[in-house]
């Protein structure tokens, strides 16, 4: 592969990327609503739960705040990546798909496009963070790390599962059977103890999500399970699996 | 040289046989008419030329680089609008002849000027900055001609232009189309169903049935293949025999009380055709056209599958005369 063909294949990502940046611009009701539902959900429910309930002598919305974070991530990452089957139907992808750049490049400034994205959100949802007294700010860039590879697994998670659906129907399935789960077996809103049921406890340490939520958590609030590097190294493989899955599958959608 | 050259090009969709052997070779500076009913295997020819489907057997280049060996290199010799809008609505269209540009690879330097340049060819300088949703029917058609073209392609590949576009914007696709040949050097290869059109832009046509070439020619040359216009008559007990002796008429035939000849230069003719059959009631002539090649071909309207229909009277009289045939 000679020079000038990895420059191509980089303009390709770029302008892949570049075109998710210009929708995601444009798209602010999407960006609002998509600060406003976390939002609520450590202020209204936080509240709710936390006025009886504080966990590790923090305050419960505290507690909360990292879990939300990763639930910003799961919901935003993959339903960007869903978004393709919508992208195929209005035929917009197919004038992308036919110019002279491999489909991995194509698939490359998707997953970027999606993460810039979910970032963008999530630094937005730091800027609340004074908000949260047990919040510590210097674990912010470690946690915006751990949070940024997630949203590559994510992302490329959901592209894998577009390419594989023609319709739109498959949406309501995924969000029920993959999208929740992942969610509530992650211990975002629960800690993650030996109060927990056998099978419960099993199901969220199977979750890789469980280790977004732990390291991010370990961060900003010095509370966590595992050990930091186990955190990074077990979302850093999950990504590597996901981003390999998805680019196969992404390559071979008609 | 021929620019697009094909061998024996084949494709399957399992049993069926979509694409069969054909076998093309278009020149440079081309504009090349691809004609067929629905299905008929256009759509699939051109993606196997856009290497966007895979030939089952068979070979094919674009100038000098083969579609199975070399796509990537072929991508960037080959323009394509698709049948379906295919716009980024969201984009404005400046921006999506930006994307398209650094997909093409297109380098920095003269991607402005470029885009520029053919935003004024499809008149669509003053609308750049709004996003492609706003734009009408035609609009949209036009930024995607000026897509295809932004990189320069050897081969602009369109596949209906005009369809679902009413009457006065179709011609004008077209003689943007026709410009924009001109001015970019561009082999055209396009595929419609709209007959009349086909015969004004194109100075080929290959006709398309289940899968095959089976004819092909300039359409004038295929307009002469008929034998000559086609004069519908109304008379009461026509003398067939006596019609068909007269030595500029080739065929005669009697159809539900109509009498229809098939004779040449009937503006010369038809004075003395009138004085021997005498005591007409209606005449009616009909100049041919390439849907009358089509149906003397296949034995069927081009448009017979296809939800729209002119509802015209050539239309009606090709309906009829193919029942008649």
């Amino acid at each position: 592969m000679g020079e000038k063909r990895i420059r191509r294949e980089l303009m390709g990502v770029y302008a892949v990327w570049w075109r998710e940046f210009k929708v995601f611009q444009r798209e602010k009701s999407r960006i609002v609503s998509s600060i406003v539902q976390p939002l609520m959900w450590l202020f209204l429910f936080g509240s709710g739960v936390g006025a009886s309930v504080s966990v590790s002598n923090i305050n419960y919305q505290d507690y909360i705040y990292p879990g939300i974070l990763a639930m910003m991530v799961l919901f935003g990452s993959v339903f960007f990546g869903l978004y393709i089957v919508w992208d195929r139907k209005l035929d917009v992808l197919k004038a992308i798909l036919v110019a002279p750049v491999s489909r991995l490049s194509i698939f490359m400034g998707k997953v970027l496009g999606g993460c810039t994205d979910v970032t963008l959100q999530i630094v937005i949802l730091f800027c609340f963070a004074f908000l949260f007294p047990s919040v510590n700010p210097w674990g912010i860039p470690q946690a915006l790390l751990l949070l940024f590879i997630t949203s590559i697994a994510l992302v490329s998670m959901g592209l894998a599962l577009g390419s594989l659906f023609e319709s739109l129907e498959g949406f309501q399935l995924i969000s029920s059977f993959l999208i929740f789960p992942l969610f509530f077996l992650s211990g975002a809103l629960f800690p993650v103890d030996d109060k927990l049921p056998g099978w419960l406890t099993g199901l969220v340490k199977l979750n890789p999500l469980t280790y977004t939520v732990d390291g991010v958590r370990g961060a900003l609030l010095h509370v966590n399970i595992f050990p930091f590097y186990v955190d990074l190294i077990v979302v850093t493989f999950f990504a590597a699996v996901m981003f390999v899955l998805g680019s196969i599958l992404f390559s071979r959608m008609k | 040289m021929a620019i697009i050259k094909t061998l024996a090009l084949t494709k399957n969709y399992g049993k069926i046989e979509a694409v069969r052997s054909i076998d093309l070779n278009i020149e440079k500076g081309e504009i090349f008419g691809l004609l067929g009913p629905n299905g008929a295997g256009k759509t699939t020819t051109i993606g196997m030329l856009c290497t966007i489907v895979r030939p089952t057997s068979g070979s094919a280049s674009i100038a000098g680089c083969d579609v199975i060996k070399e796509p990537a290199r072929v991508r960037r010799k080959v323009g394509i609008v698709f049948q379906d809008p295919t716009l980024d609505t969201v984009l404005t269209g400046r921006e999506n002849l930006e994307l398209h540009a650094r997909l093409y690879g297109i380098p920095a330097a003269i991607r402005g000027k470029r885009i520029m340049e053919m935003l004024e060819l499809v008149d669509l300088q003053n609308r750049s900055n709004d996003l492609a949703r706003t734009y009408s029917g035609g609009m949209r058609r036009r930024l995607e001609l000026a897509r295809g073209l932004l990189h320069r392609p050897a081969v602009l590949f369109l596949d209906e232009p005009t369809l679902g576009l009413d009457p006065q914007t179709r011609a004008r696709i077209w003689e943007y189309i026709k410009k924009m040949a001109q001015t970019e050097g561009t082999t055209v290869v396009l595929t419609t169903h709209y007959m009349e059109e086909a015969q004004q832009v194109c100075g080929r046509v290959g006709i398309i049935d289940h899968g095959r070439i089976i004819e092909l020619n300039s359409p004038d040359a295929l307009k002469e293949s008929m034998g000559g216009d086609m004069v519908v008559i109304k008379v009461k007990e026509p003398k067939l025999e006596e019609i068909r002796a007269l030595p500029y008429v080739s065929e005669v035939r009697e159809n539900d009380g109509l009498v229809e000849i098939i004779m040449k230069q009937s503006h010369l003719h038809l004075p003395d055709l009138l004085a021997h059959i005498r005591n007409v009631e209606s005449v009616e002539i009909r100049i041919p056209t390439l849907n009358d090649v089509f149906i003397k071909l296949t034995g069927r309207d081009i448009r017979e599958d296809s939800v729209e229909d002119s509802g015209s009277w050539v239309d009606t009289v090709a309906r009829y005369r193919q029942r008649g045939s």
